[in-house]
């Protein structure tokens, strides 16, 4: 069982920040992925006419999920699809059991679903006796690891060759001390083409499911979802309600997007449309709640809702590349992770929305131009209005409302920090200051401004 | 109460007002694909182009590259003497588990991705384009189109159960963002592209 952090973002960072050299890895190479993004969207002269068309799309979803949802069951049922309903993650995890027991197996392969990371599906599945093999090569290094993935794009983008060799090593048999990305590939594509060949339950995730024709898209480079698919008497696909689009046509604006500002790369290599089960097989889908409609509720946040899942605000942003995405204890990290969190349990990531510089990097990239950076302000305030906000911060902060609401303890306090800062930043540099975690301290000026305008005004 | 009704009751109450649906047609401008394009975007993500003069040219390609009498399955009538067997059992997903060449007509390719479009009705079995180790697919240059938006165009004349575009091999970077051709499905995968007077050149 993989057991999510109880820590708060700013220690499980500092654990993260412990191996320096890991941390500048990992902040490039995310940096180096923004980088292709930008040079793939640059190359679409109508690029941003294309966020704002997709955004509207999705305006307008959430604004008629309802009927969707029921055109999208219409159509889906009548293409020979079976549908489920789950209001929570229990329930989605009690359905994927039943259809499993039903198909008479205990084992089933899985391709990259957030989603049932989301509703913790394997260790539940774990727990009835049921094996589940994720098949993205990335998840199931983080699953042979017994870590959670790190990135919702690349779930493994924490872990070294080196590690990964290892991990091979002990589960799947291979020499010790070989790192060579091209071995460890073909050594997983052996390992799971067994799977694959041997699995008749194949769960994966659903990228796009379209109102008007009742079919649904999932996009991978491996093939896995299609491997898995394909080979399986029953294939089951978990979706969250907004996962809904209106139109088929409505396609070709996600699709131009999606891939572009995930990798950089044109689309991906498989984009799988699966609209009827084959002759005998079944598809069922499962539409699940999990608190979005909770967030549809909230007017400040339901722009969440029309996330893409392609992990562009993660490699943007400078706090989730200098922190890891386990150090945000949630199934899907950075800033579009500490918007989604907080609605499902808003004490337990309390910690979230401070993870971030607000400097809106994230919404500047965000194909569906949601207000990520916005959101995670207006939760703040949320959280702190709750009574949320961690001890040590309502410390800080009320001490900060004392200070200025009198001109004599500004000024004060003013003096005294900057004597501190100067000599002696031990004071602020330590475990009790929290917030000094995330910054660096400027150097102390010699005199505040209004020090220096009593002084200039007699000249 | 079902969860069924309680999440769509829960929806109805909690939606915000109306919005409308943009106008996409305005992405529609660009109407040919160019296939320099499409050839081009191709090679970028690992693909292979060749040029043909027709169905007769891919047979002796592909057999020459089959050095090894290694499993090889069309469905398209044109190349059926291709098929290693003499009756192709395309009624079975698992027994195409060690084709070697899989070769497959698709309706069109998309330039600005390079991506082609092929569903089940091309394929014989769903999986064959993805358990295969090499796939190739033959494409006529007419049938290459700008963008997605006109993809769609075309997509919604036709009808399938299964439908999918692939745009070169399979691929993984999951490790340590080191691109890795072949993850679980095709190595290598080849457009064949018959355009009448033009002759193939090396894949």
């Amino acid at each position: 069982m993989i057991a999510r952090n109880k820590k708060e973002h700013a220690e499980l960072a500092q654990e993260f920040n412990r191996d320096e050299d890991r941390v500048n890895w990992h902040d490039e190479t995310l940096w180096w992925i923004r980088e292709k993004r930008d040079k793939s969207a640059h190359q679409i002269p109508e690029w941003e006419h294309l966020r704002e068309a997709a955004s509207q799309i999705k305006n307008n979803v959430l604004s008629n999920l309802h009927n969707y949802l029921l055109q999208f069951e219409k159509n889906a049922i009548s293409n020979g699809i079976e549908l489920h309903w789950a209001a929570n993650a229990d329930e989605h995890n009690r359905i994927v059991h039943r259809l499993i027991n039903e198909a008479n197996v205990v084992r089933m392969v899985k391709s990259k679903s957030m989603l049932t990371e989301e509703c913790g599906l394997n260790e539940y599945l774990a727990q009835h006796g049921i094996e589940v093999i994720d098949s993205d090569l990335g998840e199931r290094i983080v699953q042979l690891a017994e870590e959670p993935p790190s990135h919702i794009v690349l779930p493994c983008i924490h872990k070294k060759k080196e590690e990964i060799g290892e991990i091979f090593h002990k589960h799947l048999g291979i020499e010790a001390n070989i790192s060579d990305p091209q071995f460890l590939t073909e050594t997983a594509r052996q390992h799971l083409r067994g799977i694959f060949l041997t699995r008749k339950v194949a769960l994966t995730g659903v990228n796009f499911a379209v109102a008007e024709t009742g079919e649904f898209v999932v996009c991978t480079n491996e093939g896995n979802a299609d491997m898995g698919a394909h080979l399986a008497d029953v294939h089951i696909a978990s979706m969250g309600i907004e996962k809904i689009i209106p139109e088929r046509k409505h396609l070709g604006v996600f699709l131009r997007l999606l891939t572009r500002s995930a990798t950089g790369q044109p689309i991906t290599t498989y984009s799988s449309h699966f609209k009827t089960p084959r002759d005998g097989k079944k598809i069922h889908i499962i539409i699940v709640d999990n608190g979005r409609t909770v967030q549809l509720g909230r007017k400040d946040f339901r722009n969440s809702l029309k996330c893409i899942r392609c992990a562009a605000c993660f490699n943007t942003c400078p706090v989730y590349r200098r922190s890891g995405g386990h150090s945000y204890h949630t199934a899907i990290a950075g800033p579009i992770g500490s918007i989604l969190a907080p609605n499902l349990d808003m004490k337990k990531y309390a910690d979230l929305p401070f993870a971030s510089t607000l400097c809106g990097s994230c919404s500047n990239v965000c194909p569906v131009k949601i207000d990520i950076h916005e959101q995670l302000y207006k939760w703040r305030q949320v959280i702190v209005k709750n009574g949320y906000a961690s001890t040590t911060k309502k410390a800080g902060m009320q001490a900060m409302t004392w200070t200025l609401s009198s001109p004599f303890l500004y000024h004060l306090a003013g003096k005294a920090g900057r004597w501190v800062i100067k000599y002696a930043p031990f004071a602020v540099n330590n475990k009790l200051n929290p917030w000094y975690k995330h910054r660096d301290m400027p150097a102390s000026p010699e005199w505040s401004f209004s020090e220096w305008y009593q002084k200039n005004r007699q000249n | 109460m079902t969860s069924r009704e309680k999440i769509l009751m829960t929806i109805k109450a909690n939606q915000p007002a109306t919005t409308k649906l943009p106008n996409i047609t305005e992405f529609d401008h660009e109407v040919e694909g160019s296939l320099l394009k499409f050839s081009s975007v191709l090679a970028g993500v690992g693909g292979k182009v060749a040029y043909v003069s027709g169905y007769p040219e891919i047979i002796r390609i592909i057999l020459n590259r089959n050095d090894n009498n290694l499993r090889i399955v069309s469905p398209v009538k044109e190349l059926s003497a291709l098929n290693t067997e003499k009756l192709v059992d395309l009624t079975s997903s698992h027994n195409l588990h060690n084709v070697e060449w899989a070769v497959l007509n698709a309706q069109f390719g998309v330039a600005e991705n390079g991506a082609v479009w092929i569903t089940d009705k091309e394929m014989g079995q769903r999986v064959l384009p993805f358990v295969t180790q090499h796939l190739a697919v033959v494409i006529k240059a007419a049938n290459i189109v700008a963008t997605m938006h006109q993809a769609y165009e075309l997509i919604s004349k036709t009808t399938y159960g299964f439908g999918t575009f692939i745009a070169g091999p399979s691929k993984t970077a999951d490790i340590e963002q080191s691109l890795v051709i072949g993850a679980h499905g095709p190595r290598s995968m080849t457009v064949f592209i018959i355009e009448g007077h033009k002759h193939a050149e090396g894949i």
